[in-house]
């Protein structure tokens, strides 16, 4: 027998809202349909089209789906339906404003990751071939190169609610410790500098809301932990 | 009705690995570039390649381009062109190198150079024993490519137009190139965008299968586009069946599982690539590799209660290889199946995973119109999206995220040389958004008629039926008729949003429109072919012909015209590799 659940669903169109609403559904599953993102793909084929959210590649490496999910922020592709209390209540991630239903407008999020200077700089003439790197110093990456940037952590986090323009929020600053912890960077003091400001890097009040959510299981607070162990160790 | 207008150099469209690769040549040389990109680039499907880049860098043991290059033109099956291949395998180390220092976090060797793994048919000496090829970053190697290129393009200042979906190409009286029709997703609102050379780096198409590897976003625009514009697409009855998607998800798993010393088991417990490839065993070539196991399910040695799948035998690694060099594929496993790899085997089974074919381009990017390849001015194309041709018939593993890198530089240095030439862009023609503006309307007018999702589905179920790893004249023939008919419904497309803002239900219409342009064309290349050559199977013609058939396909939308072309028999510098059986 089919199985039916479920969905409260954050609604606001600004062509024909005044404000925004929760529209309810109930939809028919197959017996493939083991994640949430299954669920509203099969909504919006068969019940509502204008039903609006970002996915792509469908397998939680593109960080595009992410949403609040009973009060919790996730991927939709990654999130069994099996483990939804229904109704299952479907917000835009907190803190950003939203443009349509699921869909936010992510532009404060990416200035925060683009104001870190997220590459590695090394102004040095480059050899003919690759850069040398101990497997020990590459293995200092893991844990932070992994990030898909789907804002789960950064929308998760008092501090990035109320001061998203000048805090830069953990998936910056897991970014900012990615290139600070690469031995092939070459701007470590200039990186640190940046960071040494009242609201960049210490608005973190170590909530840990950003460790819990995280689809890719990643540690921004302890990325952040090691920014200010770099930052003490430079001051001795 | 008159459309805004924006005027740059060069625009490229798409974000993904060719895309970024592409623009940061533009922008480093200070070319006045904007790229369009359906999604945020780091959300690319580029991101989803797991195993490896490839380079002959020969870091664990002897290695060098001539052997890569014979390679590829063996799994290509002798339908890639020479100079093409030449190009990308002499390029490729100087490619990684690149990469490398743009910071991409490549996995080390104890002495501290590249990690190189194996990967299904890279070979030594000319074929004869396998060897570690593929540069990889654990088995996310795309996805550390993918930020890395994002990355070098923020400190580039690129100029990005982020979720804006082209639509049509615009074309002169003389056939040039002088722009796009695009969409502005957040507002709805149509723009033409004026540019003195336009590139394409869409990606592939892989959505016109009902099993697929591929993101939601690989539509196949960029073909769509140039069919529209009566281009041609080339050998695009060849598709690339990775032997291992997760059974019932279609998510990828690497063959860098297979690198690493995994293998596959039929219901007998038997590892039976041994019996069809006996020197490369599971690290053959990917298209050899799916043959195998639809055989072994075909013949009722398949796994399960349905007898549908094979398994990806890895537990015998253990976990600290498993967690160290394949975590990605474990997540997976584990998220989707609910197996854990390091204990249990995974089910797997061949899915659509690459469009070998797609717009003809030559190695430098040009994109090339017919018999006699007449270069179509202002237009170029890179990555799984355009036809150089290096993949041929089959595609070698790897060698797609080298193909986006090197062709996308190839390409933006073609397109600097071409718009020095000229002081600004050549004339709009009149009426340049007609085309596209009368498509939306139409698209807006309709409330009833064929509701997108059926159309879709049904074209998905007819590809899968009618031109999946093993085809027949009969299987062919019913499924031209059916694609046929599947288009005729889809020209009577309708959706019931007909709002401006950030309409999904439109992008998703008007990307089907260019997918089943794609799906007639691949349906329609391969009824013609009587042969069987890589990837292009056929039950009833199980030889390759090469007096016959050693020819490109070129397929234009107008009337399902096809034409053919020759293959590039002439290297840039080395001796051609003549045709000969393909054993592994």
């Amino acid at each position: 027998m089919a199985k039916k659940m479920k969905f409260s669903i954050y609604r606001y169109n600004p062509d024909t809202d005044t404000k925004p609403y929760y529209q309810d559904y109930e939809v028919e599953l197959g017996e493939h349909d083991k994640k949430l993102l299954n669920a509203l793909v099969k909504l919006k084929e068969e019940l509502d089209d204008s039903v609006s959210f970002r996915r792509s590649c469908r397998e939680g490496v593109c960080g595009s789906d992410a949403m609040n999910i009973n009060g919790r922020n996730g991927l939709a592709c990654l999130t069994d339906l099996d483990s939804l209390k229904e109704p299952v209540v479907l917000n835009p991630i907190p803190g950003l404003p939203v443009i349509r239903d699921l869909i936010v407008d992510m532009t404060q999020f990416f200035h925060q990751y683009h104001s870190i200077k997220p590459y590695v700089i090394d102004e040095q003439p480059m050899p003919e071939n690759e850069r040398l790197q101990s497997p020990e110093d590459r293995k200092e990456l893991d844990g932070v190169i992994e990030c898909i940037l789907c804002a789960c952590c950064s929308t998760s986090c008092p501090s990035f609610w109320w001061n998203p323009d000048k805090f830069l929020g953990p998936a910056a600053l897991l970014h900012a410790y990615r290139f600070l912890a690469d031995s092939r960077d070459q701007a470590t003091n200039e990186r640190l500098n940046d960071l040494n400001d009242p609201y960049r890097l210490f608005r973190c009040h170590t909530i840990m809301n950003c460790v819990d959510v995280c689809p890719k299981h990643l540690n921004p607070t302890k990325a952040i932990g090691k920014i200010k162990e770099m930052m003490v160790s430079r001051m001795v | 009705m008159s459309l805004p207008i924006l005027k740059f150099d060069a625009v490229v469209v798409g974000g993904g690995g060719a895309g970024l690769r592409a623009a940061l040549q533009l922008s480093e040389a200070g070319v006045k570039t904007v790229v369009l990109s359906k999604v945020f680039p780091t959300r690319s499907h580029t991101a989803a390649a797991q195993g490896g880049i490839s380079a002959s860098f020969g870091n664990s043991e002897e290695d060098n381009w001539h052997w890569h290059m014979y390679d590829t033109v063996k799994g290509a099956d002798w339908l890639g062109d020479q100079d093409s291949i030449e190009f990308m395998c002499k390029q490729a180390t100087e490619a990684v190198a690149e990469l490398e220092h743009y910071g991409m976090p490549f996995d080390r060797l104890e002495n501290g150079k590249i990690y190189q793994r194996p990967f299904g048919g890279h070979m030594a000496e000319f074929g004869k024993k396998p060897v570690r090829r593929a540069c990889a970053v654990a088995d996310r190697t795309g996805h550390a490519m993918l930020h890395a290129l994002y990355q070098r393009n923020v400190k580039a200042q690129t100029h990005f137009f982020v979720e804006w979906m082209a639509l049509d190409l615009i074309r002169d009286k003389d056939g040039d190139v002088v722009g796009v029709t695009a969409l502005e997703m957040e507002t709805g609102q149509v723009y033409i965008i004026h540019a003195k050379a336009v590139l394409f780096a869409t990606g592939g198409s892989g959505r016109i299968y009902q099993a697929s590897t591929n993101a939601f976003i690989n539509t196949g625009d960029g073909v769509g586009m140039a069919l529209r514009a009566g281009l041609p697409v080339e050998d695009i009855e060849f598709w690339q069946f990775h032997p291992t998607g997760l059974y019932g998800a279609g998510v990828l798993i690497t063959e860098g599982v297979r690198g690493e010393g995994g293998y596959l088991l039929n219901a007998n417990g038997e590892r039976f690539m041994e019996r069809y490839a006996p020197t490369a065993k599971d690290l053959a070539s990917r298209d050899v590799v799916s043959r195998a196991m639809q055989v072994e399910i075909n013949e009722g040695r398949g796994c399960g209660a349905g007898k549908d799948h094979v398994l990806l035998k890895l537990d015998h690694l253990g976990a600290e290889v498993i967690d160290q060099r394949l975590p990605g594929i474990r997540e997976i496993s584990i998220q989707f199946l609910g197996i854990d790899p390091v204990k249990q085997p995974i089910p797997v089974v061949p899915t659509c995973h690459y469009m070998m074919g797609g717009i003809p381009t030559n190695y430098r990017g040009e994109v090339i119109d017919g018999v006699d390849e007449k270069i179509v001015k202002g237009f170029y194309a890179a990555g799984e999206c355009a036809c150089a041709s290096v993949h041929g018939a089959n595609r070698l593993g790897t060698n797609s995220l080298l193909d986006l890198v090197v062709f996308g530089k190839s390409a933006g240095n073609s397109v600097i040389e071409y718009v020095k030439t000229m002081d600004e862009p050549k004339e709009l023609p009149e009426n340049a958004a007609e085309f596209t503006l009368a498509r939306l309307a139409k698209l807006e007018a309709a409330t009833s008629g064929e509701k997108l999702a059926d159309v879709r589905r049904d074209m998905q179920v007819c590809m899968q039926q009618h031109a999946s790893v093993f085809r027949t004249q009969k299987v062919l023939d019913e499924g031209v008729a059916n694609i046929l008919d599947v288009y005729k419904r889809a020209q009577n497309l309708y959706i019931d949003d007909k709002s401006k803002v950030f309409n999904t239900a439109r992008v998703e219409a008007l990307e089907f429109l260019n997918t089943i342009e794609v799906a007639v064309a691949t349906m329609v290349a391969a009824r013609e072919r009587t042969e069987s050559r890589g990837a292009h199977a056929r039950e009833d013609y199980p030889d390759r012909n090469d007096e016959k058939w050693m020819k490109h396909t070129l397929y234009y939308s107008n009337g399902n015209r096809l034409e053919y072309k020759e293959v590039h028999t002439k290297p840039l510098s080395v001796d051609y590799i003549p045709p000969a059986k393909r054993v592994y």
